[in-house]
């Protein structure tokens, strides 16, 4: 999986006085609605769901925010840039979990739970071992999201701005720690809207301006990259080669959407399982447009700018090539903007993940498991809080120590672990009445355990990395193995040791889940 | 009578899960078509469908837009039917 950002190589030093314009005014209206939201945030249900008043659209922009990162935006745009077709295939991987989340999970997910996913899985098992795996399977997966965000975000900043790798990891987890701390679920909400709508909109008149070009006929594009570099840039192409693999990434992509802790956090802000509904409808349309812009970004940087040129600097990955069609269609000046609109991307990301990982540490470890459950608001608020900070130095340790060092396999890590931890856990303690305590645990911790020891042995780690031969487990994605054994793991587990407690509790259960009767 | 036995309710649940498993099911069939035609039948997605046009494209987009019709169709079935179904069984128990 190479489609994160990494290394950016290959773009001009000079500092852009539009970017950091435009990235100083896009901070100081962040940190202005932080300081308003601050003054709203006293409660735990404020600092972690925005005392649950946003509503389905806003949730909506907030969840294409949290969920469209600088690699799926320069990324994708590269790799269609350079590979054409095969590009398509991810942005169509990221974009059909999200219909499966509304199936599936929005609506129970936030009748069941208060805070996090968690909740829902411990909702009638034992407290404690559940906790303990659920947020392990959380917080492995919300690392991985983070270092790659880091690592290409300071990479990403250092080119832009000038400002040395090791700054601009700062900044980035200093402005964010900044939203999440002072600002919780409210300010991180009103950052992702903003970006959403900055990202969508940048996006929008990159294409407009590539289009213009080209009489604002999108099947005159790609004619014309036909022309030039062959019949292949619209067709699949060798990078996905190996059937299995394919087939292993579209779980990981699928049903790890449907498993990321950040984004299943989210459905606890707006105030009933309607308005989550509704937040889904609103943002599986914005993503899946952005997606369609992406595409034609990729095709107008291969026209406009030319693979030669893009590869020039030896990026490889062709990371630069969205901001170099900007430069080309629209100069020096709209780069700059859609280069700081990059850097709000990540900023926005990093928060939501960071203040999805502190309720983790404090909701469901901290007053879950070593209070089990008895703390007053205040000391809540307080664990959460700490532990923001503690993450955020977490995080800028990470950036710094992952310097220069190849992350792009894990993003695809991060979905996998979701794929095989976080999704079949939950929706086993949402379907299904036989689910214990020893399933949960089973379940989840199979999942991360053979997610990461496979995608350790696999051609992605073991051979790019770690220049071994060959690999020991052949796929580059371990989903397709470590999924349905996660499932398998969760059914022993649940026969192995049956709950007769929890078996009854799911009748109570039910009525909660689809009536929304007793919900926060 | 307990709530969950209440026939209104037990519809209710099996109408939800009818809705959602089939509308996944759909979902699945269609995204794991489009994988399968890229491990197994790439030619096929190569096809020419006019100048420099191949099938690829159309599908691959569709495969976008059917993920969002999808949410669509589920959005507009909940709104119109579900909820109201839920709101006349919570008439009933008085909540």
């Amino acid at each position: 999986m190479t489609v994160t950002l990494i290394l950016l190589q290959g773009v001009t030093n000079t500092v852009n006085p539009f970017a950091i314009a435009m990235f100083f005014c896009f901070v100081s209206i962040t940190l202005y609605i932080t300081w308003w939201a601050a003054r709203r945030t006293k409660t735990s249900s404020d600092f972690y769901a925005a005392n649950r008043n946003i509503t389905g659209y806003q949730n909506g922009f907030a969840l294409a925010g949290d969920y469209m990162s600088a690699a799926s935006f320069l990324g994708i745009a590269g790799m269609v840039s350079l590979r054409g077709f095969d590009g398509l295939i991810y942005s169509i991987g990221f974009l059909v979990g999200w219909p499966l989340l509304i199936f599936l999970i929005a609506e129970p997910l936030r009748n069941l739970g208060k805070y996090t996913f968690s909740d829902v899985v411990a909702y009638r098992l034992r407290q404690k071992p559940v906790r303990i795996a659920s947020a392990t399977g959380s917080l492995i997966t919300i690392a991985f999201y983070l270092i790659a965000q880091m690592v290409g975000g300071g990479s990403l900043i250092n080119k832009l701005f000038g400002l040395s790798y090791g700054s601009s990891v700062v900044i980035v987890g200093c402005v964010m720690m900044t939203y999440v701390l002072f600002g919780g679920m409210l300010a991180t909400t009103w950052v992702q809207i903003i970006k959403a709508f900055l990202l969508i909109g940048g996006a929008t008149i990159i294409v407009l301006l590539t289009l213009y070009r080209f009489g604002f006929n999108p099947i005159a594009l790609c004619q014309a990259a036909v022309d030039r570099y062959g019949i292949s840039v619209v067709s699949p192409g060798s990078y996905i080669s190996n059937p299995w693999d394919a087939l292993s990434l579209g779980m990981a992509l699928m049903l790890g959407t449907a498993g990321l802790p950040h984004i299943l956090m989210r459905f606890y802000s707006v105030p009933d399982a309607r308005q989550a509904r509704k937040s889904v409808f609103v943002a599986t349309g914005l993503i899946g447009y952005f997606y369609i812009l992406t595409f034609f970004i990729g095709f107008g940087a291969m026209m406009l700018v030319g693979q030669e040129a893009i590869t020039a600097g030896g990026d490889k990955g062709g990371n630069m090539a969205a901001l170099m069609l900007a430069n080309s269609t629209g100069g020096p000046g709209f780069m700059g903007i859609i280069a700081a609109v990059a850097f709000a991307t990540i900023l926005a990301v990093v928060a939501g993940l960071t203040l999805s990982g502190a309720s983790t540490i404090s909701h469901d470890l901290f007053t879950s498991v070593i209070r089990k459950g008895i703390i007053d608001e205040k000391g809540e608020v307080k664990v959460a809080k700490r532990a923001t900070i503690v993450l955020s130095m977490i995080a800028i340790i990470l950036g710094l120590l992952f310097r220069d060092q190849n992350v792009a396999f894990m993003v695809g890590l991060a979905f996998a672990i979701a794929a095989s931890a976080n999704f079949p856990a939950l929706i086993l303690s949402i379907t299904w009445r036989g689910f214990t305590t020893w399933g949960a645990v089973f379940s989840i911790l199979t999942g991360v355990v053979l997610a990461v020891v496979l995608i350790i042995l696999s051609p992605t780690v073991w051979v790019d990395i770690f220049h071994y031969q060959n690999p020991v487990f052949p796929l580059k994605n371990p989903a397709i193995i470590s999924m349905p054994a996660a499932f398998i793991a969760g059914y022993i587990g649940s026969v192995l040791n049956p709950e007769p407690e929890a078996e009854l509790k799911f009748e109570e259960e039910k009525i909660r889940t689809h009536l929304g009767i007793g919900a926060h | 009578m307990n709530l969950q036995d209440l026939p209104e309710f037990k519809k209710l649940v099996r109408r939800k899960w009818q809705v959602s498993i089939l509308l996944t099911v759909i979902m699945l069939v269609i995204y794991f078509g489009f994988i399968l035609l890229i491990a197994f039948d790439k030619q096929f997605l190569a096809r020419s469908i006019g100048r420099n046009l191949t099938l690829g494209l159309p599908i691959g987009i569709g495969v976008l837009i059917s993920a969002w019709l999808l949410t669509g169709v589920y959005t507009y079935w909940a709104n119109r039917v579900h909820d109201s179904r839920i709101s006349d069984i919570k008439k009933k128990i008085g909540k």
